[in-house]
């Protein structure tokens, strides 16, 4: 027999291997994926990692609606954005939810959503209504990007803690900041348009310079700015760190709080409620979507009382409509921003690669 | 051949040729004026100079440092050898924000290297160039001492007797052996670093960026599909070049080898200069991995009061952000790494083979191919996914197969570089003569060919293994939330507010070790119980 038999015996062998392997994993997987049959009953929900709901909230939605939800998440906003409008027309699900303010407009001009009113839409302030005319959106969340700030290191300094953009470039607070980079990271962009909306298109470059001489560091990602850099975290008091100021959320310090074995009386951290860029996340409909009625259902459900009063201790963001109750860890450990700084989606669409540019050879060159 | 070529076409070639395509292409054509626009814009020829200074360097800091490490697993028995190979190959699967964090501890601002002699390296790019060290360590010793410990010492031993000195014995008989397997492992290194993502984010800081994480931003901060596109191909291009220059030094020197059980190649150290080395490479990999890791482990422990395993009590409880307990990551882990290791063998295994049989100008721009993975990102791949794998009969997005898929790509091109070097030293006349006295083609390959590249093989394995265990880069494209993978679960908790959520994060990333250290010495035990059959 020739070499070429031999070797095709010898790779069937491996061959068959490697299948009844491949097959036995097959099994257990097949298993998730077997209601194919009552696909019409399954309604998919597409977002980013953050997204996050409890199980009875979802299983009230099925038991309301007769609709099963499934969740697909993938990357973070930005990422799980383009990956909407990279497979347009043949979406992977339903509804999309994450698309927030800074980055709507590039969603609205690829036209991936198809209009929806949803149900109980005038609970929800004008304010964060930003597609009103046309419902392509639906607000589900806020939440406010703010100077988080080290309660410990300013008690021990005896120095009050910054509160506004302005206190950030005084001296009494060089090399206390940290922030992330706006390119690569949302916070990081937030804490940019912050400055933006605060100090006008004329005037945050200006800021930043200053910013920048009073020794504000950058770091890559909000992981590493909070857990490594910023004193005030768990993680940094381990690590050493020495930034007892860092760009995080409003909400952080709640969380402090939740996530802590045992529970402290206070949260570690506060927040600079001076310092703060609000960011709305909305849903929608996605173009070719499989199961339309559904997706309608699910948006009604994204803005019911249930479903928004569920949000903040999963995600930590807050509600949009006006009936939901904050959880009581957020009334007692966190803050409610009153004078947050927005920037018009358009304006934000229109400059945020120049400015982002421009901040980058300014702020890490 | 047919079944890795249609592989690669169907889940690698495609999938890039499209995402490619799109961001190159509009409703007026072909856009190949983007390429020129792009490659003449002076921050990306930074980009482009530093990514390639920094693969070089790494690579070379790599081979000094680990070769004489692959000497030493290869000819010297000591105990905790298995545990070792095991630990070293560690880093492998871990998240590079794990690491990060671990390194920092080290070479950061308060770290050890800080208080005993006040230096600091984080964000200076020798941060970068130890982590790639760390990363890489395994691959030149796990490929390198593979075949070093089956080469006949007996050979240097007559050169030595036949008069030349002991550096020229090993120049002229053990050098040449080995040089496809360093030239390999060197091969991956430089790949691995060329294309390095988050080392050089965390540790770089933002001043530092590669190819690769400018891809990253590109495509998926910015979706600039045209720059993206054009970066791709030049990425695509260098590594191209690489492998060309690879294949033209190296092919010469592939020869029969004769091979034997390594078990016989091993002794004990003998004499103070030997001892001296074995102890310099075991000092190198306390310092440069047992500590970064030993830090990993500290912190999963050190509870709010004290050390103890709260943490990892916590890991068995569901919350808000995970629909199951973390811990049930684990399985998952297993699951799609152990189906991932298996396409990467049965793909790898056939394209080797293939690739040893044949030859040709086909046959070897194959081999480049095979290696590809190893230089394109995982951003592209997985857009490119998303994209084509979009209709029946390979709607393949929402299915759990595309994470092993996915997975397996970056595998194959270890199994096929550990397997090439192996299995070209056969040499084929034993197979001729096992098929003149009368064995059947399945009992000569069995006989002749399995017991050859058995170690190979399960080295192989164990690289595939690893490799799917820690991938992260694609996985999170894909993963599906119900089932997230060790890394994944890893990501999740580091990226939630909290001090329970950190130690979570810490004993998931410990765990995530173990498993890794575990089966790696599960596949090296198989291969001491067969040793008799050698």
């Amino acid at each position: 027999m020739n070499t070429r038999l031999r070797r095709a015996i010898g790779t069937a062998l491996i061959g068959a291997l490697g299948v009844g392997t491949l097959a036995a994993c097959g099994d257990e997987g097949a298993k998730d994926t077997s209601s194919k049959g009552t696909e019409s009953k399954t309604v998919t929900l597409v977002s980013h990692e953050s997204f996050t709901a409890s199980d009875p909230v979802l299983q009230a939605f099925t038991k309301e609606t007769g609709y099963t939800v499934k969740v697909l998440k993938s990357g973070d906003a930005g990422t799980a954005l383009n990956q909407e409008i990279l497979t347009k027309g043949s979406p992977r699900g339903d509804v999309f939810f994450g698309v927030d303010n800074t980055l709507l407009s590039r969603a609205l001009d690829n036209d991936i959503f198809v209009p929806y009113e949803a149900k109980g839409l005038e609970r929800i302030p004008d304010a964060v209504q930003l597609d009103k005319d046309k419902h392509r959106v639906t607000p589900v969340d806020t939440g406010d990007i703010c100077v988080n700030y080290d309660k410990k290191y300013f008690a021990d300094k005896k120095l009050a803690p910054p509160q506004s953009f302005d206190d950030l470039i005084k001296p009494a607070y060089k090399n206390l900041l940290v922030t992330e980079n706006a390119a690569t990271s949302s916070p990081g962009l937030g804490f940019l348009l912050g400055t933006v909306g605060k100090y006008g298109e004329e005037g945050w470059q200006d800021y930043w310079k200053k910013l920048k001489a009073n020794g504000v560091k950058v770091v890559d990602g909000w992981e590493q700015a909070y857990n490594q850099e910023f004193s005030g975290s768990a993680a940094g008091r381990k690590a050493n760190a020495d930034r007892p100021l860092v760009v995080s959320y409003a909400s952080s310090p709640p969380v402090e709080v939740l996530y802590a074995e045992p529970q402290p009386a206070e949260a570690p951290t506060g927040v600079s409620t001076g310092t703060c860029f609000r960011q709305t996340e909305f849903a929608g409909l996605l173009k070719g979507a499989k199961n339309e009625e559904g997706g309608k259902a699910l948006l009604d459900f994204l803005i019911s009382k249930r479903f928004q009063e569920d949000m903040p201790l999963n995600m930590f963001v807050n509600p949009v409509v006006r009936d939901a109750k904050l959880p009581e860890l957020f009334t007692e450990h966190g803050v409610t921003i009153d004078k947050p700084e927005t920037v018009a989606p358009e304006t934000i669409a229109k400059n945020r690669e120049q400015w982002v540019q421009a901040w980058s050879s300014l702020v890490v060159k | 051949m047919v079944l890795p070529a249609v592989f690669f076409a169907v889940f690698f070639a495609w999938p890039v040729a499209s995402i490619v395509g799109r961001g190159l292409r509009t409703d007026t054509g072909w856009q190949f004026g983007r390429i020129g626009e792009v490659l003449t814009r002076p921050d990306l020829l930074d980009v482009l100079w530093f990514t390639t200074w920094q693969a070089v360097a790494s690579t070379v800091l790599t081979l000094l440092i680990a070769l004489p490490a692959a000497y030493v697993f290869a000819r010297y028995d000591f105990r905790g050898k298995q545990l070792l190979r095991a630990v070293v190959t560690v880093p492998f699967v871990l998240p590079t924000v794990v690491v990060g964090t671990a390194f920092l501890a080290l070479v950061g601002r308060g770290g050890l290297l800080d208080e005993a002699w006040g230096v600091r390296l984080d964000t200076t790019v020798w941060a970068i160039l130890l982590a790639h060290v760390f990363f890489n360590y395994a691959v030149v010793v796990r490929t390198v001492g593979g075949l070093w410990s089956q080469l006949d010492p007996r050979q240097e031993e007559a050169a030595r007797v036949l008069g030349a000195g002991r550096f020229a014995a090993w120049r002229r008989v053990t050098l040449p052996a080995l040089a496809p397997a360093v030239a390999s492992a060197a091969l991956m290194v430089f790949l691995f670093t060329f294309s390095s993502f988050g080392v050089v984010l965390i540790l770089g800081g933002p001043a530092f960026s590669t190819l690769e994480v400018e891809i990253y931003r590109q495509t998926a901060q910015l979706l600039d599909l045209p720059t993206a596109a054009v970066l791709t191909m030049v990425q695509f291009a260098a590594v191209t070049a690489i492998l060309a220059v690879h294949g033209w030094t190296v092919r010469r020197r592939e020869t029969a080898l004769r091979l034997v059980d390594p078990a016989t190649t091993a002794h004990r150290p003998r004499g103070a200069g030997q001892w001296a080395l074995l102890g310099a490479v075991l000092g190198t990999v306390l310092v440069l991995i047992v500590a970064p890791l030993a830090v990993l482990v500290e912190r999963s422990l050190s509870g709010p009061d004290g050390y103890g395993f709260t943490y990892y009590r916590a890991l068995r409880t569901a919350d808000g952000t995970f629909l199951v307990p973390p811990v049930e990551a684990i399985w998952n882990s297993l699951q799609y790494a152990l189906a991932a290791t298996a396409i990467a063998l049965l793909v790898g295994g056939l394209a080797a083979t293939a690739l040893t049989r044949r030859a040709g100008r086909f046959v070897r721009g194959f081999d480049a191919l095979l290696m590809l993975p190893l230089g394109v990102s995982a951003v592209t791949v997985g857009f490119g996914f998303l994209i084509t794998l979009d209709e029946p009969p390979l709607d393949l997005r929402t299915s759990w197969i595309l994470v092993p898929l996915a997975q397996a790509l970056v595998g194959v091109p270890f199994v096929v570089r550990t397997m090439l070097p192996v299995l070209r030293a056969v040499d084929d006349r034993l197979r001729e003569a096992a098929a003149v006295l009368g064995a059947s083609p399945l009992r000569a390959w069995r006989e002749v060919d399995l017991p050859m590249v058995r170690r190979a093989l399960l080295i192989a394995a164990g690289f595939a293994f690893a490799v799917s265990l820690g991938e992260f880069g694609a996985t999170v494209f894909i993963a599906r939330p119900d089932r997230p993978t060790l890394p994944v679960a890893v990501a999740r908790l580091l990226g939630r507010v909290g001090d329970l959520s950190y130690g979570q994060a810490m004993a998931l990333s410990t765990i995530l070790m173990l498993v890794c250290a575990v089966s790696l010495l599960l596949l090296e035990r198989i291969r001491t119980d067969r040793t008799g059959e050698f």
